[in-house]
């Protein structure tokens, strides 16, 4: 097992650097199969992880069920993405075009390897470091388009974020202070021994760490105040990119938050941690859902949608009932699932329409046969639409909320989920459903001849969907007890 | 009675509140030259900091880290953020929006912040000086306040770069244990972001004629 796991973090590094060097065709072949590949090895670590504490290779890699749960729902991501990718991109047979491709398969390889790095290694210090440079890559690809919208959302990206992860930095260092008290002034930050020693580091330092670490984590995975990046960032980059941030990456450093969540509920015990994430969960889902009423731009309806999830996700973890955390694993990989559909099919509509202007786009389901009524499936899966796998993550959430004495946090959450539900609902249907608008508007709005843009879209988004319904419907037995056991190791120690 | 502090402590103390100053001095440099010149100047204290630590502490491979630190931090950078800034031809940091005496007071209270927050949390060591701890808090929030109250990217990386070493200074006196292998990703994550920084600057002038974030207010809502 210890040979996957060194695969799994040379195979992607290998293929960014080749894909630099060899035909745009090539390239994207190379990303599908590499994609592909190290899906199935994240899912050949499942049955181990699920019965194992962890897995093992040098002292620098480690698995445990909750990193294989990231793991998986990143990689499956990466091969669905490198599909769309392909039927995305239209690049001219020229330099530029040349150009264009080489860098951008390279970059998706590199963001890709990345986020696959960050659950794999072991200890806080070497995953700030993983998630450092998917900041810098995925700078790189958002800047890729060269528009003045992308300039500008590159620039705020790598400041905001490079400024979080400066928090997220001293956090580590803190909590190394921390541990000193107990290890001594020499020593790795690796798991199992912060683990171990949690319970007798000095509480107050551990609270400050955690809550830097919540706040620098924080604003790369989207959480409210410091979003701010985000919609800029997930509408200007290219729809590949935009999909595996929202899908992938907020989701990479939810799990840098989970594993100071991990060490900071043994030494403060539940209350302290649980309240912070409920603070900056409920801010999320409240801000998200009401921007979700206003917007007119298809992407950024869908980066306000991540950071509501993303505020799911940390309320569900502010409720301590193990089946709530449960429900939050599973929402991490059904959310990847749905988002990143979801992006697939905003791809098809923004090159089938040529515009992100909702006001602008028209009888989209009419004019994309496939994609279009699969677009609509992946926002109702969005808004927790049963039989997909958001409906089960979120009664699960939800459950576990009600069995705690606070349930009115609950019912907070299911009231504003509805109301994220009604922005995101109303604005796709009409621009989706609607007929054909020329009509009612005049020459404003014009629906486009019917025809898909690419069937390796359709073929990706498919796949979305089919993995919402398995998730959904029935989680193979496997998977279960994967999450069953994640969600034990990240529970308060008894 | 206070604890006399020990001269390794003392020696940290005094390398913390030099790069404490040298943000100070930044936050009024009015030339984006002289900005550059003082994140250099900040970076060599920080180097001879970790020059201090391996030696008091016998930590050898700490030297390998002040080399790769100058070598970067007081040479590189500076060096490629002074040719962009001759390619562009631009003197002037941004003008901010609060005067400069009013940009100090501020800087003034969230240094007393950080360094009280930090400070209050009592932990004693007997190895490790947690005063120079509290004032490398205080050097990130006054980082945050070079960077939030200027108006050109110049400034705002250069805030992001010294915000790095006020936690390096943090990171030399708490986790100079720190292996190896992790300092040295840490440093060459450095160097990524600051080619990347680099590379945006450079799009950003060729798109807009100006270092100036003035105009980087299409995306909204």
């Amino acid at each position: 097992m210890a040979a996957v796991l060194v695969a799994l973090i040379t195979v992607p590094f290998v293929v960014a650097v080749v894909t630099f060097f060899v035909p745009r065709r090539a390239a994207w072949l190379l990303t599908v199969v590499t994609g592909a590949v190290t899906f199935g090895l994240s899912v050949a670590l499942i049955p181990t992880a699920a019965s194992h504490s962890q897995i093992t290779a040098d002292s620098l890699l480690r698995v445990d069920a909750l990193s294989v749960v990231f793991l998986v729902a990143t990689t499956f991501l990466y091969g669905a993405t490198a599909i769309f990718a392909g039927g995305y991109l239209h690049l001219a047979d020229s330099a530029a075009g040349r150009r264009y491709g080489r860098r951008f398969y390279a970059g998706l390889n590199l963001f890709c390897w990345s986020m696959v790095a960050a659950p794999l290694v072991n200890g806080l210090a070497l995953l700030w470091v993983a998630i450092e440079i998917t900041t810098v890559v995925s700078a790189l690809l958002v800047a890729i388009d060269d528009t003045d919208g992308a300039t500008e959302a590159s620039w705020k990206y790598v400041l905001i974020a490079s400024l979080g992860l400066g928090i997220a930095l001293l956090a580590t260092i803190i909590m190394y202070y921390a541990g000193t008290t107990v290890f001594g002034s020499a020593y790795d930050l690796s798991y199992v021994k912060l683990l171990a020693g949690a319970s007798r580091f000095p509480p107050d330092v551990v609270r400050l760490a955690f809550v830097l670490a919540v706040l620098g984590f924080g604003t790369k995975m989207g959480l409210v105040p410091v979003h701010t990046w985000l919609p800029d960032a997930h509408s200007e980059a290219p729809t590949p990119v935009s999909a595996l941030l929202s899908g992938a990456l907020l989701a990479t450093s939810f799990y840098a938050i989970l594993r100071y969540f991990q060490i900071a509920v043994r030494t403060l015990g539940p209350t302290f941690p649980r309240n912070v994430l409920l603070i900056f969960g409920l801010a999320s889902l409240l801000l998200a859902a009401l921007y979700l009423l206003s917007q007119r731009d298809l992407k950024r309806l869908l980066a306000y949608s991540s950071v509501e999830h993303m505020g799911i996700l940390a309320i569900g973890m502010s409720f301590g009932a193990p089946i709530a955390i449960v429900g939050v694993l599973l929402h991490v990989l059904a959310h990847a699932a749905a988002k990143g559909t979801a992006f697939f099919g905003a791809g098809s509509v923004v090159r089938k329409f040529a515009t992100k202007d909702m006001t602008k786009i028209r009888g989209g389901v009419g004019a994309l046969p496939w994609s279009g009524p699969m677009l609509v499936a992946a926002v109702l899966a969005l808004s927790a639409m049963p039989p997909f796998g958001i409906f089960r993550s979120e009664f699960l959430i939800v459950s576990g909320g009600l069995s705690d004495p606070r349930d009115t946090v609950a019912a907070v959450l299911v009231i504003l989920v509805t109301l994220a539900f009604f922005g995101l609902s109303w604005f796709t249907t009409q621009t989706m459903l609607t007929p054909d608008a020329s009509t009612a508007e005049g020459a404003l709005v014009s629906t486009p001849p019917k025809g898909e843009v690419s069937n390796l879209i359709v073929v990706a988004m498919a796949l979305g969907l089919v993995a919402l319904v398995i998730l959904g419907v029935h989680p193979p037995a496997q998977l279960s007890h994967l999450l069953d056991h994640a969600a034990n190791e990240l529970g308060v120690p008894r | 009675m206070m604890p006399v502090p020990s001269t390794y402590a003392g020696g940290a103390d005094v390398a913390a509140i030099v790069v404490l100053l040298t943000e100070f001095a930044m936050l009024r440099a009015p030339l984006l030259r002289s900005q550059v010149r003082l994140y250099a100047f900040q970076s060599l204290v920080v180097t001879a900091l970790a020059v201090d630590i391996a030696a008091t502490r016998h930590i050898n491979e700490l030297y390998v880290l002040a080399v790769l630190s100058f070598a970067l931090k007081v040479v590189l950078v500076p060096g490629l953020v002074l040719r962009l800034l001759r390619d562009a031809d631009v003197d002037l940091a941004g003008s901010s929006v609060v005067g400069v005496a009013s940009m100090i007071l501020i800087a003034i209270a969230v240094s007393a912040f950080g360094f009280f927050a930090v400070g209050s949390l009592h932990v004693h060591s007997i190895a490790l000086p947690t005063t120079a701890l509290a004032i490398a808090a205080a050097v990130v929030l006054v980082a945050f306040v070079l960077i939030i109250l200027r108006s050109d990217v110049v400034s705002q990386a250069i805030g992001f770069f010294s915000l790095e070493n006020g936690v390096s200074v943090a990171s030399l006196v708490v986790a100079a244990g720190l292996p190896l292998v992790v300092e040295v990703a840490f440093l060459f994550d450095l160097l990524v972001a600051v080619v990347v920084f680099g590379v945006i600057m450079r799009v950003h002038h060729g798109r807009t004629q100006t270092l100036s974030t003035d105009e980087l207010d299409r995306l909204k809502g």
